[in-house]
């Protein structure tokens, strides 16, 4: 008998598969679908042609006067000129590198840490923890033989990458201990902790401000030399650990009821029992709220411009003022824009990126 | 079990009970001494550097002017009364935020979800981008880059000759209740109600027959129809008071001035990305076996939506939109930046600076605030207890 | 539990601020510097040149509060400040002293906790306009929009004129000078009120100056002077004779050039203003060379008007109510003796 041999399948018909099946599929699909993607693509020529020429085509980028953006689209000088102004403020320019290496140090510190084949790890996390806060003020700062550079002349995005990393290391075990005491079954302890998140998330960043730039001196005795930036820094913090604290409030309930009965049963203290069972694994699941609470405060550095500290936003701000520059707005403000964009997507795809990485044991 | 020899005190530091009595005595204790360092440090502050305190500066006239109210205000009001014109304004553009917002984040949200590839990628452009870029960024940039090319009042671009706008703002005539206003109200909510009426009969029919009736369009032919026709019945009660350029500026219609049109497309703009993300998330969360059981009872796909999925989000989306609309109504508070007249900006700003009793107005000012807030955290509360789905 | 980060945090802040209650002279001699509240940018008041170094007749009037102190006038540290918080620092001690083109009132001299050393500045409020309005009077705004800085009496005496003269106005808002010209450049608001100093260098900040005018009208009286805290009498004592010593020193024919050779001059009132014969700075806990050190490393009163907002500046403003009281102007200060 002869052997059965099929007919070889045919190929699907050509305006099924490839680029043409795909654009069927996805774009022609209906007739108010084929009216939505010509709508799309009209609205995009006539948006971004223009926009593209402006920002990249015909625009100037080198020079040092406004003389040099004569070509009529955007006039990138005006951000290249104040370059230096814009990363640091008005820290003084033979010191650049002390901010310089103290990012440069928290960059390795960060790829350290975030490369899973690298050694020792526990110790360069205790290290970050301990060793590098100071290291750090010392070289913002000064002391131990290097100038001391009061906190006013700090701006720029220097100033907003340090807001956002103190905000954030300092409010994170502030949330924790506040999220335990919300949990905690002490009802004095349970309600002081609640009334502190409740009131810190019911009202606005500004007005946090506002309270620490006019309201917080009045409330030390005598002259105290907490300066307009380490009241602002009080503020975010409080503000930020009570958002932090509601991240890791949803991290415990994630648990299940049955880990924190497993280690009472073995008769761990209060204390191992969230150091040892509880907070190693929440922590895990809170990992990508901590990094959207991170770029959330990150965005909202830029609220001190209102009480007069000069983060990026605020030097743009005062470069848009010079007189010798009037009417670049749209350019001092798209890089502002840029530059917060670039830092907080970043982020997010991080975070995403560790929730994926993290996803693996402990939610399914 | 344990050795017995412990004395007393030993017994009583073991004692879980009494542990945490001691430490919420010692927690109490802190908290109250830390209270009374900063109320005595306040108090000393005060008298020390004879700096007034109370809230008699309230009724104290505020001799200064505010570009927009919707009460009645001038120089000659007191203090008292700037602080519910700046609540007003918050409130104002606050509520026009949300709407608008929800709107456009509805819209996004469906986007992310539409089966046209374009759009579903355009709003993923426009949410990854707008919602990584700083509020406060946002409206300085409608503020200060768009708005600020309108033309001049003389200038200005002009609708019709009855809407024109310029770098002072938006002038629109404004209506004019007539005689027969009062009737024409009273056919109108006649209208709605009969509309809610309707709307409960054809539930009604459809939980006993099965038939539906198309509510919606009959609601809109209801109203529309009482709107125009009602409107000529009794005898054009509404008269249009037109904007006329006199003197400097506009007089007459009414004005949206350019401060609140800033901050109401930046709130709207930035809130409507998160917005969408929730309206596509909770979308989303209805599972993918309801879509097939919809088919395979023959429901088409606008039945589906609207009798199987939307009810189903909804309880997913409302309470992270109400933390949504809570933070709008926080973030308007940016108003400051560009001076719109909100209750920050007019309230602990400029009454501030006038009367320099800081402590007495930031109390004020964050008490609004967190009233609002827990407010609607106590309606949160109520509301998801009504829709929690009843386990079985 | 989470308490105690906080109780410790403001134990520290309240124990470590009990101590700093001292006078503000031990504070400022111990710190070596003096904290100096000024404007976050005024041109000719304190506004910070391209090389980031304070420039104005407030920044320099900080320098002559260190030189004759410290003995040094770059011992400053400036602390730039809003509208809004410029009294709080003061009040809390975040600065010694605020020459922050602030106008006396008598409310603020009684409710804030604040004395007022003296006039610095006699300036007044008046009205910028576009050329292109065709106005010639204040009294022709009716209904107008006005740009004002936020926070400052500017408000007030605005709205008490425009209801003197029966006229409505929308003011708009803005939180510094900078923005305030900008605005009016946009054509945001047909006027823009300020100080009339404050008007002549914003029409110069104009791409074209002359389409802009400043009208006659004076609307007000605006004695700028720096401010001390209430309760420390030394301190007060200190800021108001260097105030005085700068204007004594115009009046005594004695600038920065010529202080050293008038050092040998045989007139009682210079020697005792120089310090070399009596005790005057003594008297006010400072060295005797406290008034030489203000002229020689600032200048005096008239100096730093030339340099600063006079006719030696872009503002290029007339000294008028600021000239010596010799010369027709305000500007008289108690002898030193």
């Amino acid at each position: 008998m002869e052997k059965f041999i099929p007919i070889p399948s045919r190929p699907a018909p050509v305006v099924e598969v490839g680029l043409i099946g795909w654009m069927r599929k996805n774009l022609f699909s209906s007739i108010p679908n084929t009216l939505v993607t010509l709508f799309t693509v009209y609205m995009m020529w006539i948006v971004l042609v223009p926009f593209l020429n402006w920002a990249f085509i015909s625009a100037d980028w080198i020079g040092d006067s406004r003389q040099d953006c004569d070509s009529g689209g955007a006039c990138w000088v005006f951000v290249t000129v104040r370059w230096n102004l814009f990363m640091y403020g008005f820290y003084p320019e033979d010191s650049y590198w002390r901010p310089n290496l103290a990012f440069i140090l928290l960059l390795g510190i960060l790829v350290w840490l975030s490369v899973p084949r690298l050694p020792f790890k526990k110790w360069v996390a205790i290290a970050a923890l301990t060793v590098y806060p100071v290291a750090a003020y010392t070289l913002l700062y000064g002391g131990f033989g290097l100038d001391v550079i009061p906190t006013h002349r700090w701006g720029g995005l220097m100033l907003t990458l340090v807001l956002a990393l103190i905000g954030i290391v300092v409010a994170i075990p502030i949330g924790i201990l506040l999220a335990l005491g919300r949990r905690s079954e002490m009802p004095v302890i349970r309600m002081v902790c609640v009334i502190f998140i409740e009131f810190w998330r019911g009202v606005p960043l500004i007005t946090i401000l506002f309270m620490a730039s006019v309201m917080l001196p009045l409330f030390f005795a005598g002259g105290t030399d907490a300066d307009k930036l380490m009241r602002a820094l009080i503020g975010i913090v409080m503000f930020q650990s009570a958002y932090m604290a509601e991240v890791v409030r949803g991290g415990l309930q994630a648990l299940s009821k049955g880990q924190f009965e497993g280690a009472d049963a073995l008769g761990l203290s209060y204390w191992q029992k969230m150091n040892l069972v509880v907070l190693p694994q929440a922590l895990k699941i809170m990992i990508p709220g901590i990094v959207n609470t991170l770029i959330s405060l990150f965005k909202d550095t830029s609220l001190i411009v209102i009480i007069g500290l000069l983060d990026v936003l605020g030097m743009v701000r005062q470069a848009l003022a010079d007189p010798a520059w009037l009417g670049y707005p749209a350019e001092g403000y798209l890089f502002a824009a840029f530059m917060f964009w670039i830092f907080c997507f970043s982020m997010s795809r991080y975070s995403i990126y560790l929730e994926d990485r993290l996803n693996t044991g402990h939610r399914k | 079990m344990k050795p017995t020899n412990r004395n007393g005190l030993t017994r009583l530091f073991y004692n879980p009970t009494a542990r945490s009595l001691f430490f919420q005595a010692l927690v109490l204790g802190g908290l109250l001494w830390f209270v009374l360092t900063i109320v005595g440090n306040v108090t000393t502050n005060l008298n020390a550097r004879g700096i007034s305190s109370g809230f008699g500066f309230l009724s104290q006239p505020a001799g200064f002017g505010i570009s927009q109210s919707l009460i009645e205000y001038n120089e000659t009001f007191t203090f008292g009364r700037t602080f519910f014109v700046g609540l007003l304004n918050t409130l104002l553009v606050s509520a026009m935020g949300v709407v608008a917002a929800t709107i456009l984040g509805v819209f996004v949200g469906i986007s992310r979800i539409s089966p046209n590839w374009l759009l579903r990628k355009i709003s993923m452009v426009y949410i990854e981008i707008l919602r990584n870029i700083p509020l406060l960024l946002q409206i300085f940039f409608w503020y200060y880059v768009v708005l600020q090319t309108l033309p001049r009042p003389r200038d200005s671009l002009s609708f019709g000759e009855t809407i024109f706008i310029n770098i002072r703002g938006v002038f629109m005539p404004k209506p004019m209740a007539e005689t027969g206003f009062a009737l024409y109200v009273g056919l109108l909510v006649a209208a709605v109600v009969g509309v809610i009426f309707l709307g409960q009969w054809a539930k009604r029919r459809m939980r006993d027959t099965g038939q539906q009736f198309p509510v919606f369009w009959t609601s809109v032919a209801i109203l529309l129809g009482t709107l125009v026709l009602g409107f000529f019945i009794t005898g054009r009660p509404i008269a249009l008071d037109y904007p006329e350029l006199r003197g400097l500026n506009f007089r007459g219609g009414m004005s949206l001035i350019p401060e609140l049109i800033a901050l109401w497309f930046a709130l709207t703009i930035y809130t409507s990305t998160y917005i969408g993300e929730i309206v596509r998330s909770g979308i989303q969360s209805v599972s993918h076996g309801q879509t097939e059981a919809c088919r395979a009872l023959g429901l088409n796909e606008k039945q589906r939506m609207n009798l199987v999925v939307l009810p189903q989000a909804m309880r997913v989306m409302i309470p992270p939109m109400t933390s949504q609309y809570l933070n709008l109504t926080k973030n308007s508070s940016l108003a400051t930046a560009i001076g719109y007249p909100d209750l920050v900006s007019v309230f602990a700003g400029t009454t501030l600076n006038q009367t320099g009793q800081a402590i007495e107005i930031i109390t004020m000012t964050m008490l609004v605030y967190l009233t609002i807030s827990l407010l609607v955290s106590a309606f949160m509360n109520w509301f998801n207890k009504r829709v929690a789905l009843v386990e079985r | 539990m989470k308490k105690i980060a906080t109780l410790v945090g403001a134990a520290v802040a309240v124990t470590a601020a009990a101590g700093v209650n001292a006078s503000t002279l031990d504070t400022v001699k111990n710190r070596g510097a003096v904290q100096c509240g000024v404007s976050d940018g005024l041109p000719g008041f304190s506004a910070t040149d391209s090389a980031g170094r304070w420039q104005g007749i407030d920044a320099d009037f900080c320098r002559a509060v260190a030189a004759a102190v410290l003995g040094d006038a770059e011992k400053v540290n400036f602390v730039s400040l809003t509208a809004t918080e410029r009294f709080t620092a003061l009040q809390s001690g975040e600065i010694d002293v605020l020459p922050r083109n602030t106008t006396w009132t008598l409310t603020r001299d009684a409710s804030l906790g604040l004395n007022f050393t003296g006039v610095n500045y006699y300036d007044g409020q008046g009205f910028l306009v576009s050329k292109e309005l065709g106005v010639s009077s204040a009294l022709e705004l009716d209904g107008a929009s006005v740009c004002i800085s936020s926070g400052t009496t500017t408000e007030l005496n605005l709205a008490d004129y425009f209801r003197m003269n029966g006229m409505s106005y929308e003011p708009v808002l803005y939180d510094t000078s900078d923005q305030t010209a900008a605005g009016f450049e946009a054509g945001r608001c047909d006027i823009l009120t300020s100080d009339q100093s404050q008007l002549y260098a914003l029409r110069l900040q104009l791409s074209d100056p002359d389409s802009a005018v400043v009208l006659p009208e004076v609307i007000s009286k605006e004695p700028l002077g720096p401010v001390v805290r209430q309760g420390d009498d030394v301190w007060f004592n200190i800021v108001k004779w260097t105030l005085f010593a700068k204007v004594n020193a115009e009046e005594l024919g004695i600038t920065s050039a010529n202080v050293d050779e008038m050092t040998s001059s045989n007139d009682p009132s210079v020697q005792r203003f120089l310090g070399t014969s009596g005790n005057m700075g003594e008297l006010l806990r400072l060295d005797n060379q406290w008034a030489y050190n203000i002229v020689k490393q600032v200048g005096n009163y008239g100096e730093v008007f030339e340099r600063t907002v006079g006719t030696g500046s872009p503002l290029n403003i007339e000294r008028g109510l600021n000239a010596l009281w010799t010369d027709g102007g305000l500007q008289y200060a108690p002898p030193i003796r």
